[in-house]
């Protein structure tokens, strides 16, 4: 097994036209993903390398089953983009786009809470590997392998350093989910690992958060509770200064909220083994797996 | 963005929240008309983006014209707490009876707004939440149902809200509402929200935050900025697109991606450096953003050393390698620089930099080697700049 993404995802691109769409779409394709359709308004009965191109989700859906949707239009589009995959039907719904205005993710987030069988990653997101089996997204997958690490990350960038340093231990992955880097994540750290608990391939969980926000801190009581596997974490921007928004939209210190000292504590209280740099963290998790 | 209090006063006026007449003035010439045009007494008040102007001189009544010539001439140009006054905002002056607290936040973690009001206004409210979080109504508003009358008269009720000001408190708040909606707002906050001996409620204060990512859509919120609160090689990554913010040491960082980049600041800090600056080059980084980047870090005279960190996923190795070699043809730099490539087109990047042997530019196998050598060579330059 493996979570979000595997070798039953069947895969529609909107934006598959576009120059970012077509290019992640070829490297998805050749990773094995099963890519069934894209989605254009206006160019539909085209294809796309041959991928057939519809108008709107619901065509693509009906024409191929599509049962996951990737998000590759401009950030003004975006959210149209998501709520449309939704109302087609589409259950998995993972959006690259970066920048899309925070009061459209409120009203995605208001609209999907009514439909719980959807699940969004990102916005703002690299999007999900799940090594040997499907990748949804940009994530490079050259430097990951099949393995029992899950990995779940508010940061593109740091995930691949830490799945380097993870590889260099000799460890691969279950599946690789980027949650993003915006105010309101469509799944947040609760959500993935969750899954990963459930999931019998994966052994170990890390997780790799950031500052702002409380998705840590809530991660940390839901770990505590109810998780029974070993989980290593990292929290970047302990150097960041509280008010400036640290390139992602949800990387901010408000007043005295949101700080990385305050959830590394917080995941270590709830048992949590928190690394303070991405070595750190793979050393910590080649400890845990080998023991 | 945050805008400067008058700018956020003129932003409620528009969706209806009432606020003291005023007038925004540049100049001592300006101040005194708005003072006429407004009546006396009048307060003149410095519009930066720092708290606790009050304290410091940057409020204050003036009874009649000539006290508002020395206030304007006081404090325009004012220094309060490293940021210099361009603006004041000249304003009825107000008598208050209560005051009171007002916000609609927008509440990641729940992710709805959050509308609060407490009858303990005029502090800080982080303050009063902690000693007597009793004291701050709040509930949360479903975006898709927006701010109803009970939603007000339920903040006015559980706050205490003496009875003959629940209905214009409940009016104020929904009016605060339509503001946050139609101006994409994460924040906006009044406090204190004053009732006046005649019973009538006004915003004293205005704080507004609004979403970067949605500007767009409101240009003129967007014309708003105000480049003073706003440091010089910020205004300049800002203008050439670069994610870059302004941090007080002396090494320059460079990465691609904002947690890669938080991690690096944090790496050399464990390594006993302080990190100048932090600068997200993007995924999918070209020779040209590098080289306008390498510039931006430059333009900070305290950097004595610059470290690249780059995982390329999207963003190619040799690609930042020609950057940077083009960025040295052009610039010049003078102060050492430390590069760690890894990732896509790694081998390439190091080849071509090896290849350009670029004075001064040391590599590295793996990001804490890099941290380490980069503080190493900034505190050299430090012994040599002072011997």
């Amino acid at each position: 097994m493996s979570v979000v993404v595997d070798r039953d995802t069947k895969l529609c691109v909107a934006g598959i036209t576009g120059r970012e769409g077509s290019f992640h779409t070829a490297n998805n394709r050749r990773y094995g993903t099963n890519v069934v359709a894209g989605v254009t308004p206006g160019k539909g009965g085209q294809d796309a390398d041959g991928v057939p191109v519809f108008n709107t989700f619901h065509a693509a859906v009906d024409a191929t089953g599509a049962n996951t949707a990737m998000i590759f239009v401009p950030p003004r589009f975006a959210a149209d983009s998501i709520l449309e995959a939704e109302d087609a039907g589409i259950e998995t719904i993972v959006t690259i786009t970066e920048g899309i205005p925070a009061h459209d993710e409120l009203r995605v987030s208001a609209q999907l809470r009514r439909n719980p069988s959807v699940r969004l990653i990102g916005p703002n997101c690299p999007g999900v590997l799940s090594p040997g089996k499907a990748n949804v997204g940009i994530i490079p997958a050259a430097f990951f392998r099949e393995g029992n690490v899950g990995v779940v990350s508010r940061s593109g960038t740091l995930t691949y350093q830490i799945g380097n340093e993870l590889a260099q231990h000799g460890l691969g992955n279950s599946s690789i989910v980027g949650i993003g880097g915006d105010p309101v994540p469509g799944s947040s750290f609760v959500d993935i690992i969750e899954l990963f608990e459930a999931d019998d391939e994966t052994e170990l969980i890390v997780m790799a958060g950031e500052i702002g926000g409380d998705a840590e801190e809530q991660a940390a009581g839901y770990i505590s509770d109810s998780v029974s596997k070993p989980v290593v974490g990292y929290i970047a921007g302990f150097t960041a200064p509280p008010g400036k928004t640290m390139g992602h939209a949800g990387a901010i210190v408000s007043g005295s909220k949101g700080t990385a000292a305050a959830k590394a504590q917080a995941l270590e209280a709830a048992g949590v083994r928190v690394g303070r740099t991405p070595t750190q963290v793979a050393e910590i998790a080649e400890e845990l797996a080998g023991g | 963005m945050d805008l400067l209090e008058y700018q956020g006063k003129l932003l409620f006026a528009r969706h209806g929240v009432p606020v003291p007449d005023g007038r925004p003035a540049r100049t001592v010439e300006e101040a005194l008309a708005g003072a006429d045009a407004i009546g006396y007494p009048c307060v003149v008040k410095a519009q930066v983006q720092i708290g606790g102007r009050g304290k410091l001189g940057g409020i204050r009544v003036a009874h009649d014209r000539d006290e508002a010539r020395d206030h304007a001439t006081a404090i325009l140009g004012m220094d309060i707490r490293g940021f210099t006054v361009h603006e004041v905002w000249v304003e009825r002056a107000s008598e208050i009876a209560a005051e009171y607290y007002a916000s609609i936040v927008f509440d990641r973690s729940a992710r709805a707004a959050l509308a609060m009001l407490s009858t303990r206004g005029g502090m800080d409210i982080e303050q009063v939440a902690e000693e007597d979080p009793e004291a701050i109504a709040q509930l949360h508003v479903d975006p898709l149902i927006g701010f109803q009358d009970f939603h007000g008269r339920r903040l006015a009720f559980e706050a205490g809200v003496d009875g003959d000001l629940v209905r214009p408190v409940g009016e104020l708040l929904a009016r605060l509402y339509d503001a946050f909606i139609a101006e994409e707002a994460m924040l906006v906050e009044v406090n204190p929200l004053i009732v006046t001996p005649e019973r009538e409620v006004r915003a004293l204060d205005a704080k507004v935050t609004l979403d970067d990512n949605a500007l767009f859509r409101h240009p003129d919120n967007a014309a708003l900025r105000n480049p003073s609160g706003e440091d010089a090689q910020e205004q300049m990554a800002r203008e050439r697109g670069l994610t870059y913010v302004k941090l007080d040491g002396d090494i320059g960082i460079l990465g691609n991606g904002a947690g890669l980049v938080m991690s690096t600041l944090d790496v050399v800090a464990q390594a006993g450096g302080r990190p100048a600056n932090f600068l997200d080059a993007g995924g999918g980084s070209k020779a040209e953003a590098i080289t306008s980047a390498v510039e931006v870090i430059l333009s900070d005279p305290k950097v004595k050393a610059v470290l690249f960190n780059i995982f390329g996923g999207i963003t190619r190795g040799d690609e930042v390698a020609r950057g940077l070699i083009e960025a040295f043809h052009q610039v010049n730099p003078t102060v050492p620089f430390v590069v760690r490539l890894d990732g896509t087109n790694d081998e390439e990047g190091r080849r071509l930099l090896a290849e350009a042997n670029l004075p001064n530019v040391h590599t590295a196998a793996t990001m804490n080697e890099a941290a380490e050598r980069v503080v190493a060579l900034a505190r050299e330059a430090m012994a040599e700049a002072s011997a």
